[in-house]
């Protein structure tokens, strides 16, 4: 029976080889969370939350991340009070009756750049800005997809026409995308005097968008390891209490 | 030997005059269960089936208390699950993946039962039992997959649900009965959430009745023939402790797939917010169906296809029939071996196409591939019965035991 | 059939008893089943984002004397009364070693401005809301509150002075953030 489903998993094997090719093919980089004990680099993160907070948050919200959760960049509580302080927060009704903006609290999500997506599109030539909380997972090829795209602005190759107000992506389906190239070289200046060129900062964002679409991946790959330990020592001592038990019984 | 009987050994006969639940058990899964000696590692998926049902309704109840069922609070709802809830990540993780791993562990089952003739007679009803486990599965695996309400739940609903307007005449009275309104919405994920809780504990009564009928003619074996009184042993602690060790070596792929490779069996885009008004790029429906949902869209007739794509399933209720031979093993069929092997390739080839967009030649192999399908019950199987020459069946279980295979 | 079973299963058992591989083997094993249900367990207790809404501002500058209002801390009743001179008086003058929960007034207010009895809606009974935030509510015999349920009376400091409550009404986390601005949590 084992020599059936080996035969079986080579037949497929071949089958699902034939088809890749029609697909972009998005090369895969290098990440400090891929991998058994896959962690984020804090600097990073904390670099790629400036990019999203200087570039990307013009146009994307951010919804599932509140201010709390940035304590998991490496900031301190009292960074983070003052951090959610700079942004105005919709509160309300007061005793009046009124709805009115309040500096932000640790505990509120971070502020989206538009009341509602109708607000969006209309900003936006018609094209709704997506949330970006959970892009690295909601899309096909995940990090290595978002990084590609950032930085995969390109002239239209001759004979593609292109539709008004788009622009040539070599990642993005169809290549044809709204949005326009935002991570050039230089677009922000790091504190901690990191690199800024574009491929660096594409990078830095990815990271903390990945952080944002996965924020218990180090506790995940933390946790696992231990599981899976133990799971390995109970799988040995169960082979050999059983082996033990059945000496005597041909089978 | 002093012939005083302890106070607890008492209060345990007092018990069990009254309610002998732990004789019960002994004769269900204890020392007085005689199974077979042969058994081999296959033999090991049902308690491990029976285990992942376990592991789905623990975490599904906790996390049913996280949920809330309401379209535009669910998809919230189950980021928050995966953000604040505490350890909350883990057990969407071990739910959402634990669908797919009770399905890879029922499938082993039902594989190992087709090879080894287990659903032959006696066994045909806890055959029976056992697909209509299967099919409360995949009805319980679509309901909840829903429930998340990502782009991947809302479509695959609208899908799923309009394969019943198929039906003549009365399809789309019945559809908007399923949706409660004009299309998938709020009503239909407050329904979809309360059979999804319902299921599972139907699948528990469906359970005891595949165990209760799979003690009255004992399990089958590798070898297929009747196991002597005195070629069996009894389930404690022999099979418990064998069980136990698959357990734990099933529970390493398991746990790495769900700390380490936790979205691979699923699609990226449920991770957007169903939107009614846009429909994905590729609808793809979970691993466990794409067989079946390539039968469907190979037929280029509703109708036909929503019939074949159930008649597929169906079919296996008449496998005892369908299949002549009167040698139950499938190691002693040598033709046999070949066509099962032939099915189940094309089986994978058929989940295959489910997984592609239908373009070039991807329905044609469909096509051919359904065809295979039906061929290989409805005439293969039967006439293979009555031409194959089976290899001789040995006398007893301890005669092919005891001396060593040539 | 049933014998020849029988008979294996009390061999069985008989060495499994002796052998330290098969106990370190179900120990094991039970230990692991604790450890996979403990996260479910622990899944119950407050989420991060429940833990982190604990904390509500008030402005106290529209409480006039003798008023009390009720404001929402951590999605349950918190009493903030602005107490007439009378009433903190009432407060003072009791006797502490005879109350069942033993507390001077002064250890349930802030220095300074004990005018203001901040404590938290809920009876130390069985979790009413006590009556007596208007004026038309019965308030018991002490002037402070009256708990509907099983008639537990708080004085103003809203200490227990009668009925089966076992302890005072409790003062929430909270400071003067401002002269006019309250910090509950």
């Amino acid at each position: 029976m084992k020599k059936i489903f080996l035969a079986a998993a080579a037949a497929l094997a071949l089958t699902t080889g034939a088809n890749a090719a029609e697909e972009v093919h998005i090369p895969k980089e290098t990440w400090t969370f891929n991998g058994v004990l896959g962690h984020f680099d804090k600097q990073q993160i904390q670099r790629g939350f400036q990019v999203y907070k200087d570039v990307c948050a013009n146009c994307h919200s951010l919804k599932y991340v509140a201010f709390r959760h940035l304590g998991a960049l490496g900031y301190s509580e009292a960074q983070i009070r003052s951090l959610a302080a700079t942004y105005q927060v919709d509160d309300g009704p007061n005793d009046e009756g009124d709805m009115f903006k309040r500096p932000g609290r640790a505990s509120d999500h971070i502020p989206k750049p538009y009341a509602n997506d109708a607000l969006a599109r209309a900003g936006n030539g018609g094209a709704l800005p997506p949330d970006l909380s959970l892009i690295t997972k909601a899309r096909e090829g995940g990090p290595d997809y978002i990084y590609h795209l950032l930085i995969g602005y390109e002239d239209a190759p001759a004979g593609v026409e292109m539709s008004p107000g788009l622009n040539y992506n070599k990642y993005f389906p169809g290549h044809q995308i709204a949005m326009t190239k935002q991570i050039t070289d230089g677009v922000v200046t790091y504190a901690d005097g990191a690199p800024n060129d574009a491929a660096h900062v594409a990078k830095d964002v990815t990271a903390f968008l990945h952080w944002a679409a996965e924020p218990n991946l180090e506790a995940r790959h933390a946790t696992g390891l231990r599981v899976v330990l133990y799971a390995l020592i109970f799988a040995v001592l169960a082979f050999f209490a059983k082996r033990r038990l059945w000496k005597d019984i041909p089978h | 030997m002093s012939t005083e009987k302890s106070v607890w050994r008492k209060a345990y006969e007092w018990h069990e005059a009254r309610l002998p639940i732990v004789t019960w058990l002994d004769h269900s899964l204890g020392t007085k269960y005689p199974v077979p000696r042969n058994l081999n590692y296959w033999w090991n998926f049902g308690s491990l089936a029976m285990f992942m049902l376990a592991v789905m309704i623990f975490s599904g109840i906790v996390l049913a208390m996280h949920y809330t069922p309401h379209a535009t609070m669910a998809f919230d709802s189950v980021e928050r699950i995966m953000r604040d809830v505490n350890n909350g990540w883990m057990i969407r993780y071990m739910h959402m993946n634990g669908a797919s791993f009770f399905f890879i562990v029922v499938y082993i089952h039902i594989l190992r039962g087709m090879y080894y003739g287990s659903y032959k007679a006696p066994r045909e009803v806890l055959w029976w039992i056992g697909l209509l486990i299967y099919l409360a599965m995949m009805a319980t695996a679509f309901l909840g997959y829903v429930l998340p309400w990502g782009q991947m739940s809302f479509w695959g609903a609208t899908v799923i649900t309009n394969f019943f307007s198929a039906i003549p005449g009365v399809g789309d009275s019945i559809v908007t009965l399923l949706w409660g309104g004009f299309g998938v919405d709020n009503p239909t994920l407050n329904r979809f959430f309360s059979l999804h809780y319902l299921l599972p504990f139907v699948i528990i009564g469906l359970v005891f009745l595949h165990i209760w009928a799979l003690h009255v003619p004992g399990a089958n074996n590798p070898l297929g023939i009747d196991a002597a009184p005195s070629d069996k042993i009894p389930f404690f602690p022999y099979y418990v402790m064998k069980d136990v060790f698959g357990l734990a070596v099933f529970v390493v792929f398991y746990f790495v797939v769900v700390f380490w490779f936790p979205n691979s069996m699923g699609e990226a885009v449920n991770y957007v917010t169903a939107n009614p008004l846009q429909t994905p790029e590729h609808i793809v429906p979970e691993w466990y169906y794409l067989p079946f949902y390539a039968i469907l869209r190979s037929i280029p007739n509703k109708l036909l296809g929503i019939i074949l794509m159930f008649g597929s399933i169906l079919i296996l209720f008449a496998l005892p029939w369908l299949d002549t031979s009167r040698v139950r093993s499938g190691n002693f069929r040598p033709v046999f071996r070949v066509f099962f092997a032939i099915w189940i390739v094309d089986v994978l080839i058929l989940g295959y196409v489910g997984m592609k967009p239908a373009e070039g030649i991807i329905p044609t192999i469909g096509m051919i591939g359904t065809f295979w399908y039906f061929l290989h019950f409805a005439v293969i199987l039967p006439v293979l019965g009555w031409l194959e020459t089976p290899k001789p069946l040995p006398a007893s279980i301890s005669q092919a035991v005891l001396k060593p295979a040539e | 059939m049933a014998n020849t079973a029988h008979v294996h299963a009390a061999d069985a058992v008989g060495e499994t008893r002796r052998d330290f591989l098969q106990y370190t083997t179900i120990a094991m094993a039970g230990v692991g089943g604790v450890m996979m249900v403990w996260p479910l367990i622990n899944s119950l207790n407050p989420a991060a984002d429940t833990l982190a809404l604990s904390t509500t501002d008030v402005n106290i500058s529209g409480i006039g004397e003798g008023q009390r209002i009720t404001v929402v801390w951590r999605g349950k009743p918190v009493f903030i009364a602005h107490r007439t001179a009378a009433e903190i008086d009432a407060a003072n003058k009791v006797n502490v070693s005879e109350l069942r929960d033993p507390q001077p007034d002064s250890a349930r207010v802030k220095k300074g401005k004990e005018a203001f009895l901040i404590v938290e809606g809920s009876c130390t009974h069985f979790g009413c809301i006590p009556q007596g935030m208007k004026t038309t509510e019965p308030r018991g015999e002490f002037g402070g509150w009256f708990c509907p349920c099983h008639g537990s009376v708080y004085d103003t400091s809203g200490r227990i002075r009668k009925g089966p409550a076992p302890e005072n009404l409790h003062i929430p986390p909270y400071a003067f953030t401002s002269d006019t601005t309250v910090r509950i949590g």
